[in-house]
């Protein structure tokens, strides 16, 4: 599509001034059999040979974690980095895209020149994110006595009160919500990196076994291990690496409801972080819910997906059952969310790997089962079919929302450079 | 002074520097429902913190609240995460709105009180009891005692009060 024309002269915008140029991961796997820092040592390293940089190019690292993984320290000090700026922050599924803007605004600052963000966690083996083993059995105290005291612990059943309320609110139904995981588990299928491959139907999650109102089985995210990572460089550097550019249009980073962590305390509960992003993030990137080509909205759960595409305005408040059940986010369809099966289906990397996935599609160079031509890139066939073909056809802009919980996200669009 | 306690098993702690949990939870162990209001702007809050989030006043007074209000959402747990849970599922855990500051100081806000619902002795409800409660449900408070200066609040049906026709409950049972 054509884009408007920008100005990046203006102090106000960074519009494609800053690119994605690397991404890298490792196996989404249960029992990495390794530590979280040599998950983070890989990822990294393969986000740098994806870029086609070397050691000594990369002079930034961020990385977010919620006490179960490393520091960027050591992942630097392994891979033989030397560092101009790095910090590691608190925090889960609203990190990713708040620290690229982060990256961003250190390169504008002229601190650093090249940054990698990585998120290592062994969400299955070793600190399990949903919350089962030692965070279950710690003692309660603090803030934590107003909620877990209760059983009101997971991420699920923390979430919970707002699906429900959506529900209540505006008739959402089950069946239609359970369109996510259908149509995330068929993008799986054609994503051979994907922990769960197999293809689910709507009648297979609702008759899934109920983990807590509203949520089956197969509403949840999938627990695994992994490194993830990504390295974010200025456009003009990246006109000259090994990758096609994807540019930055712009971000909104942790972007809260009122009383944040309190946000029950306000309402309406049924309405997420979104609501507020929005106003932050179609303005910095200078286009509008309707210019984009696909979508990753975190899916930790069926709903936020729901919620999320919902409070960005891809669909009118309330409408998000109709949206995300009626053809339009599944691959071949109007804008495709997830297409790597996400955190339903690919693996669990509080985010990132939303971010890869959408990268690897504005190059137009998703890893699917097409067959790879003489020229060593691959023939995509645009047949969704199982073991198919998973690239979007033309895909231009992207838009990733990132959720923390209901009171807080983080969201990026991005362009093909 | 600091608390420590087992309720279902669960150790619970509450150290001396956290002065607002502690006047939180020594109300609550005498069975008396408090919550802070803020010396400035006279709003209610919770849960306990350090300022008032409405006008960032740090004075606030401990003053009574009627505990009763109707549930506002609720999940209703069949896979238990904390071991102590295990044996009580389902349960359900409820977000009352209170009664007391309902829509104010904006329409859509509330205290809004989390809480297990229980039978009226402050023990996990029963399924059958589980299932009769939704969205609407009119509530009262009850205290599950855990130990010396610190009781629980918690929920149960308000048998006095009149209750809707048929609460909004999640379509699949």
């Amino acid at each position: 599509m054509p884009m408007p024309d920008t100005d990046t002269s203006s102090p106000k915008y960074l519009r494609d001034k800053y690119a994605i140029v690397g991404v890298g991961e490792t196996t989404y796997t249960r029992g990495s059999g390794v530590t979280t820092r040599a998950l983070g040592t890989w990822a990294v390293r393969n986000a740098i040979e994806d870029a086609g940089l070397k050691a000594s190019d990369v002079d930034g690292m961020l990385s977010y974690q919620s006490g179960d993984s490393t520091f960027s320290t050591f992942i630097a000090g392994d891979l033989g980095l030397r560092l101009n700026f790095y910090m590691d922050v608190f925090g889960g599924g609203s990190s990713t895209e708040a620290l690229v803007g982060m990256a961003m605004g250190l390169i504008e600052a002229g601190m650093c020149r090249t940054v990698a963000i990585f998120r290592a966690m062994n969400g299955f083996s070793q600190v399990r994110i949903g919350g089962t083993g030692a965070r279950a059995a710690a003692p309660i105290m603090g803030d934590a006595l107003h909620g877990r005291t209760y059983g009101w612990q997971s991420a699920g059943q923390m979430f919970a009160p707002t699906f429900m309320r959506h529900m209540h609110d505006y008739g959402t139904k089950p069946e239609q919500v359970a369109h996510v995981k259908h149509f995330h588990s068929c993008h799986a299928s054609n994503n051979p990196k994907a922990f769960y491959k197999k293809r689910y139907s709507v009648d297979e999650v609702l008759n899934s076994r109920i983990i807590c109102k509203p949520l089956h089985l197969l509403d949840c995210c999938v627990e695994t291990d992994n490194g993830t990572a990504i390295i974010v460089t200025s456009a003009e550097r990246a006109r000259n690496l090994r990758q096609h550019p994807v540019l930055i249009r712009g971000v909104v980073g942790r972007c809260s409801k009122p009383r944040t962590d309190m946000h029950y305390q306000t309402g309406p509960i049924s309405t997420v972080a979104g609501h507020y992003a929005k106003d932050i993030l179609w303005p910095n990137s200078g286009v509008g819910p309707e210019d984009i080509d696909l979508t990753g909205s975190y899916d930790a759960f069926t709903f936020t997906t729901m919620l999320q595409l919902e409070d960005y305005g891809f669909c009118k408040k309330g409408e998000g059952g109709d949206y995300v059940s009626n053809g339009t986010i599944k691959l071949g369809g109007k804008r495709p969310n997830n297409t790597s099966g996400g955190h339903l289906c690919e693996g669990y990397t509080h985010g990132v790997n939303m971010v890869v996935e959408n990268v690897r599609q504005l190059r137009h160079d998703v890893d699917d089962y097409c067959p790879i031509g003489p020229d060593g890139k691959r023939q995509h066939t645009y047949d969704y079919r199982e073991g198919g073909c998973r690239q979007v056809k033309n895909a231009e802009l992207s838009a990733n929302l990132g959720w923390a919980n209901p009171g807080t996200g983080s969201a990026m669009v991005m362009r093909r450079g | 002074m600091a608390i420590q306690a087992t309720y279902l098993d669960m150790p619970l702690a509450i150290d001396d520097l956290d002065v607002e949990n502690l006047a939180y939870f020594k109300h609550c162990a005498a069975h008396d429902f408090r919550l802070q209001r803020c010396t400035k702007c006279n709003l209610l809050r919770y849960p306990p913190t350090t300022a008032c989030p409405w006008c960032m006043n740090p004075k606030s007074d401990w003053v009574p609240v009627e505990a009763k209000g109707a549930v506002h959402s609720y999940t209703e747990v069949h896979h238990a995460i904390q071991p102590a849970f295990k044996a009580h599922t389902p349960y359900l855990v409820l977000l009352v709105d209170l009664d007391t500051q309902k829509g104010k100081p904006t329409k859509d806000e509330a205290l809004r009180v989390m809480g297990n619902l229980t039978t009226p002795d402050g023990k996990l409800a029963p399924a059958d009891m589980v299932r009769k409660v939704g969205i609407g449900t009119r509530m009262r408070m009850v205290f599950a005692d855990a130990g010396p200066g610190i009781a629980i609040p918690h929920w149960t049906i308000d048998e006095a009060a009149q209750q809707p026709a048929k609460p909004w409950r999640y379509p699949q049972e």
